[in-house]
């Protein structure tokens, strides 16, 4: 989509032209009916005025053919705009591998944001040119959703679910970014900037960051600090299974069945441990629900992750294949 | 002999009808007669409407300014939220069934009442007390949740009075439940001899198609917002997640029941409009098995969409893919039925007397309506304006635009039969117009914000947004001139109104086969049918030529 409506925002990634494309096309059709249909009253409205005052109509009552057609022709049109709209969905939901993820939490009425590489940001999103951006988002009260209509995408924000979503920045500039699912008294002002900048300014911002640790960093201090590490020793000796190369494996529970372990999975495990018993383990482990912010279980989650690359234990945990690529 | 357009009769009122059979407070609040209900409720559900309508009017004047001054964000968060409560559980979706249905569905079916005379006044008692504890909120602290009470906002983190909200919904619910009801079993049973159900007119088969999902959808909201609060209350964990809950089956639960909710509000007015235009065109429905037929499809599949609420939830991907393409299921006989109303315009005597005016509003507005409902069943765009003043704007075009224009014609149509007393046919045709043009300025700036990226539920706003809001703030003042005016003169008409008489327009119908205003037992003796629905051929009684020109094509189903 070349050409932009007046009504069209800024175009700033990848979903802008086909969202775009999908609208133009939409409103192609029903302006169509619209016109046809209006165009069909005014016609029948002035040209059967009532001429006398007792004077009838003429007794139709209906054409199986005229009905099959705007039966048909309406659901072919609407299959249309299914397909096509499902495509971009589809495409929307499926982050491509290798995505810069970066960490956004909403709380009542703040967007807190990490890059990476741990710097934070406050109702502020800086994002390279080019990259495929992954957010992967957590609320720590009520629903929220973030917003950038110059992207065309947005993402419900829920507590008690990780939902991510991606896009790929295009156009250098700032643009507004919004909470768009109502969420308490200042709703309307829980937004901020998205800043796209070329790559190399992106780097330079982020190593000009301001000293805090990468969520990596910060999970492994937790994972010492909350004493997680006394259970679960890394060759999966203790009495816990360990933790390396869980993410993303499959892991078999008590109950016999499996579970893909994903961002859901971990947080579960660490919030309600007693939820999914990994088999042939003790329900030890205590709950952490109400323990540990959305920050820490981010951090623990990246930790996690960061594990993949550990030797795997030959023995004893539930791992049944790992997610090592 | 009823009324013949030819020769102006002088019509008098009947000596004795419903409204003047009894009299005192006493002969109205204990009435079983279902015109008097019906007249109760057209009392309690204007006194919704307009408290709903002050809301609005606020939110529209706070919205001036992107940074609005006249409110705060507390108040203005409950303005919106109490306007959606009152216009949505308390004016719109019992106005058409409870107003209109409760006074007709007896009479356009040859029947005395309603199956359940007592019961019938049970819901509306039911409803005043469902409608005094949402008063009761309204005054204590107001409610800030949205019409849509999401958890766990609701249930947890709302300091409003949500508790009393809720309780008042759910008694509000077992209104509607028992109309329903009352109406499945009064059309099952009590159609006049030779009412066959393919000779029902097809407002009182849009009644059933609504009964039915009053009856099975109901139950589900009104125990989903018990849950709501009980967590409240006493803190079960039902969709807090803090309690081991989950946010998203609130929603689930939520839509199961306000998706079809929805149909609820328009079935009943497309049910108008399928009345108003075969008499202003003096001709028989065109297609009347597929517009009765897509009632009962949109009924039932309407049950089977709610979650293209959800597409950005987080729902599977699978669930979003499956639920897009049954909103696209429903939404063709919603198409059906205007192709249909605009084919019966062919060739027919059009009038332009208002009814007729506010059905072809309806139709241009519902048309509009269901179409944008496309845009946000198409899930790659649905990511887009999904929570936009685009969903806001769709919504208001279908439920403001299509149900209450279809409720205001209907009141026209039906107000010499409710009143006995014609209303001023000039103000009315004014206010008609005024009201199509004063909503399109309203709501139509509201899309374009809506694909620019405008949020719903904001109180402030980006400035480049205000020129569009300005305009929609100026097409609401047009707006409410437009229902203020029908609300000055048809009470004004009832008492200084011309007579008059059974059928002035004249209708086919058999509620246009008694004195205006009925008398209470509705017929002197029970009318028997021998005509098809809009017959206009057959009733040398409506006093009319037949017409003359050349003959149709079998092809037409010239009968
Ligand atoms: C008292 C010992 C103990 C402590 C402390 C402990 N855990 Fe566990 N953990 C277990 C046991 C036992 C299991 C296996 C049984 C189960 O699934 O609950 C487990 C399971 C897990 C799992 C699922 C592993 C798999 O293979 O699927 C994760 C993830 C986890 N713990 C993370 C943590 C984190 C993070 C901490 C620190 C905040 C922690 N645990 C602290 C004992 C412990
Ligand atoms: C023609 C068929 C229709 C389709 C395909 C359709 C589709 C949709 C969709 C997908 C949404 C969700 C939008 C979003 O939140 O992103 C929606 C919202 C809505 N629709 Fe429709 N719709 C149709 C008809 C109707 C009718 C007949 C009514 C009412 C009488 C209605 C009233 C509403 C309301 C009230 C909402 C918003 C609810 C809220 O979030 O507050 N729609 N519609
Ligand atoms: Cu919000
Ligand atoms: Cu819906």
């Amino acid at each position: 989509m070349q050409a932009q409506l007046p009504f069209y925002p800024d175009q700033a990634s990848n979903f802008a032209p086909s969202v775009d494309a999908l609208m133009t096309f939409l409103i192609l059709v029903s302006l169509f009916f619209a016109v046809a249909i209006t165009a069909a009253i005014v016609f029948f409205f002035f040209k059967y005025r009532r001429k006398s005052e007792n004077e009838v109509g003429y007794p139709i009552h209906g054409d199986m053919r005229l009905e099959s057609l705007w039966i048909i022709v309406p659901a072919f049109l609407s299959l249309a705009m299914f397909g096509w709209g499902a495509v971009v969905y589809v495409d929307f939901r499926h982050a491509p591998q290798d995505t810069l993820d970066i960490y956004v939490i909403g709380k009542q009425w703040m967007w807190k944001i990490q890059q990476p590489n741990g710097r934070r940001e406050i109702n502020e999103l800086h994002v390279p040119i080019g990259r495929d951006v992954k957010l992967v988002m957590a609320s720590e009260d009520v629903i929220h959703d973030f917003y950038v209509p110059a992207f065309r995408v947005k993402m419900d924000v829920v507590p008690g679910h990780y939902n991510t979503m991606w896009f790929r920045p295009t156009k250098a500039g700032t643009y507004r970014f919004f909470c768009s699912q109502y969420c308490g008294t200042n709703h309307a002002v829980m937004g901020g900037w998205v800043t796209v900048m070329d790559p190399s300014d992106y780097a330079a911002w982020l190593s000009g960051s301001s000293g805090t640790d990468s969520p990596l960093v910060a999970g492994e201090k937790l994972f010492t600090e909350r004493a997680c590490v006394t259970c679960h020793i890394g060759n999966g000796s203790g009495r816990a299974p360990s933790l390396n190369g869980v993410y993303g494996g499959t892991v078999r529970l008590a109950d016999g069945s499996t579970v893909t372990a994903d961002d859901a999975y971990i947080r579960e495990s660490i919030l309600v441990p007693s939820a999914k018993i990994v088999a042939g383990y003790q329900p030890l482990m205590p709950a952490f629900q109400g323990q540990l912010t959305e920050d820490q279980i981010l951090s623990l989650t990246a930790y996690i992750k960061s594990l993949q690359s550990q030797p795997i234990p030959a023995t004893g945990a539930g791992v049944l294949t790992t997610g090592k690529k | 002999m009823s009324t013949s357009p030819t020769t102006p009769a002088v019509h008098q009122l009947p000596e004795e009808h419903y409204l003047n059979s009894t009299y005192g407070l006493r002969s109205w609040l204990l009435t079983t007669d279902h015109k008097r209900i019906a007249l109760l409720y057209l009392a309690s559900v204007t006194f919704f409407f307009f408290i709903g309508g002050i809301f609005a009017t606020m939110i529209r004047i706070h919205l001036l300014t992107p940074n609005g001054y006249l409110v705060t964000p507390e108040t203005y968060n409950k303005l919106f939220t109490m306007h959606g409560v009152a216009m949505i559980f308390f004016f719109l979706i019992p106005s058409i069934p409870a107003v209109l249905g409760n006074f007709l569905v007896p009479l356009m079916i040859g029947a005395k009442d309603l199956a359940f005379p007592k019961i019938n006044l049970l819901s509306w008692y039911i409803y005043l007390v469902g409608g005094c504890f949402v008063l009761y909120s309204f005054a204590t602290g107001g409610l800030d949740t949205g019409w849509t009470f999401y958890t766990p906002l609701s249930s947890v983190y709302s300091n409003s009075a949500v508790t009393p909200a809720v309780i008042g919904i759910f008694i509000n619910g077992f209104s509607s439940i028992l109309t329903g009801l009352n109406f499945v079993v009064t059309i099952h049973t009590m159609r006049a001899p030779g009412m066959t159900w393919f000779r029902l007119p097809l407002f009182v088969w849009a009644q059933y198609a609504t009964s039915i999902i009053f009856i099975l959808g109901t139950p589900v909201i009104a125990i989903t917002l018990l849950l709501v609060g009980l967590e409240r209350m006493f803190h079960l964990g039902f969709f807090n997640p803090a309690l081991g809950g989950d946010p998203i089956l609130f929603q689930h639960l939520f839509w199961f029941y306000s998706h079809p909710a929805v149909y609820i509000m328009i079935l009943p007015a497309m049910g108008v409009i399928s009345e108003i235009i075969p008499t202003f065109t003096r001709k028989p429905i065109f297609g009347y098995t597929f517009i009765a037929a897509s009632s009962i499809a949109i009924a039932v599949i309407g049950f089977f969409v709610w979650a293209h609420h959800m597409f950005l939830t987080g729902e599977s991907t699978y669930a979003a893919l499956a639920f897009s393409l049954l909103s696209y299921l429903v939404a063709i006989p919603s198409a059906v039925k205007v192709f249909n109303w605009t084919s019966t315009l062919y060739r027919g005597s059009i009038s332009y007397d208002t009814p007729l005016l506010y059905s072809l509003g309806f139709i241009g507005l519902f048309l509009i309506g269901g179409l944008t409902g496309l845009f946000l069943a198409c899930l790659g765009l649905d990511i887009h304006i999904h929570d936009t003043y685009f969903v806001v704007a769709h919504f208001h075009y279908i439920m403001v635009g299509g149900a209450v224009m279809g409720y205001v014609g209907g009141l026209h149509f039906w107000w010499p039969k409710i009143t006995g007393k014609l209303y001023p046919e000039f103000l009315a045709r004014m206010a008609a117009v005024i009201l199509f043009v004063g909503f399109n300025l309203t709501f139509f700036p509201q899309f374009i914000l809506g694909y620019l990226g405008m949020p719903r539920r904001y109180h402030n706003y980006p400035p480049e947004f205000q020129v569009l809001n300005v305009m929609s703030t100026a097409g609401a003042s047009i707006l409410a001139l437009g229902y203020l005016l029908p609300m000055l003169y048809l009470t004004w008409s009832m008492r200084y109104g011309k007579v008059a008489g059974p059928n002035p327009w004249p209708a086919t119908g058999l509620e246009w086969r008694t004195p205006s205003p009925p008398p209470t037992e509705n017929f002197d003796v029970t009318p028997v049918v021998d005509w098809e629905a809009y017959d206009f051929k057959n009733r040398p009684d409506l006093g009319l030529t037949q017409p003359s020109g050349p003959a149709l094509s079998p092809a037409h189903g010239d009968d």
